[in-house]
């Protein structure tokens, strides 16, 4: 049982993603950056499935009534065992009674605390993800509270204390500025000059982006979309189009553009012009607010490279640990 | 000499140096106060972060306006500890 003595700003329950459920209006949710929370889990020996706790710029203070093999990755909140530093991306043996705490992230904005044999709350649609805007899965769908208790799976004794990922493998969450993505499916709606001035701004994002969506704001969005006749079924905004399904990382312009994250309403009708490629989904996780991003046109193609890399990194790190 | 110490912001979002738009402000520049008391709010993704005094002072000055934009480290108040 791991007992939650300070919560932090927003710390949840999260795992792959809560899948085959879209299509009933059910998103994802998860780990807003899989390749931290994977590798975290990677590190103490789990399946990649296995829950871990995602923190958000102030993370927690947490007292283990059992030992355990824990691991941080993602931003650098400085974790504490004890009050005395411990290594981020590596295997560490905390005892019961132990208190582990987090700080502030100075770069990034997400930690992610993976713990041998996993979080072990229910499961809710074969997942163990919190999604708060109905209260599902996690601790109670919701953020964690002061006294909460969390129960924690039993390990398969594969963790090993001390194993430490490579720091060529490490992200630097200072230098994530531009976001990859395909344009489509909606961007048939910008004018030529509306496309070249959506992928030239440095949008800025706001205070409101979460982990259903990231807000930008940046310059006036309806000047950069053709003229038309409000077609049946679309509203009048010229942004608007008739209803159809949002891809997850699909930046929907809605007022200003807003980036579909994990929690994301699944289809409606604004125009979505592009999508976020799922590894950058990852680096925008960690982007904070108000810095500001530029996008990248990439073709499916790219995208699917960069997957396909990331995969075989990930394969290359899980490998390391299973020795 | 009296010392003073800086309050400075932990995480980026916007200042607030009120509870709710509707009530009074947390405290204002001449106010005692102690040290943990709240003397203002970030909020960040819909989510409020008490801002605290260290020590036990009085309120000099605030540096950033209510609802202003900041980012981490930014210097939001100063305080003459007592």
């Amino acid at each position: 049982m791991i007992e939650v003595l300070e919560p932090g700003l927003s710390t949840t329950v999260q795992d792959t993603g809560r899948y085959g459920h879209y299509h009933i209006g059910m998103p994802p949710s998860g780990a807003m950056d899989q390749y931290a929370h994977t590798v975290a889990n990677y590190v103490v020996g789990n399946d990649e499935d296995a829950a871990t706790l995602e923190m958000t710029y102030a993370g927690p203070d947490l007292k283990f009534q059992e030992d355990a093999v824990v691991a941080a990755t993602g931003a650098d909140m400085e974790p504490k065992r004890n009050g005395e530093p411990i290594p981020m991306w590596t295997a560490v043996q905390v005892e019961a009674g132990d208190v582990l705490s987090f700080e502030f992230a100075t770069e990034g904005v997400r930690s992610y605390l993976s713990v041998a044999g996993g979080i072990d709350v229910p499961e809710v649609m074969e997942s163990r993800s919190t999604y708060t805007l109905i209260g599902i899965g996690g601790h109670e769908g919701r953020d964690l509270e002061e006294g909460d208790e969390l129960p924690v799976g039993s390990a398969n004794g594969n963790a090993t204390v001390g194993a430490a990922v490579d720091d060529g493998h490490v992200p630097d969450y200072a230098n994530n500025d531009t976001i990859s993505v395909v344009m489509g499916l909606c961007d048939y709606r910008l004018t030529d000059e509306g496309r070249e001035e959506f992928l030239g701004t440095q949008w800025k994002i706001s205070d409101e982006a979460d982990r259903v969506g990231c807000r930008l704001t940046g310059p006036d969005i309806e000047g950069m979309f053709e003229e038309r006749e409000q077609p049946f079924g679309a509203g009048p905004d010229p942004t608007n189009v008739v209803d159809l399904g949002y891809p997850v990382g699909s930046i929907q312009m809605a007022g200003q553009p807003i980036i579909l994250m994990r929690d994301a309403v699944t289809g409606g009708g604004y125009a979505t012009v592009g999508t976020v490629t799922s590894i950058d989904r990852d680096m925008l996780a960690q982007a904070r607010t108000h810095n500001e991003i530029t996008f990248e046109a990439v073709d499916v193609e790219e995208a699917l490279e960069a997957r396909a890399s990331q995969d075989e990194q990930l394969e290359l790190i899980r490998a390391t640990f299973l020795e | 000499m009296t010392e003073r110490t800086t309050v400075t912001a932990p995480m980026p979002g916007v200042f607030y140096r009120r509870p709710d738009p509707d009530e009074p402000t947390f405290v204002e520049p001449g106010d005692a106060v102690e040290s943990g008391e709240v003397i203002g709010l970030i909020g960040v993704m819909k989510n409020f972060h008490d801002i605290t005094a260290d020590e036990d002072g009085e309120v000099v000055e605030f540096f950033v306006e209510n609802e202003q934009e900041v980012d981490a480290g930014d210097e939001l108040a100063e305080l003459e500890v007592s």
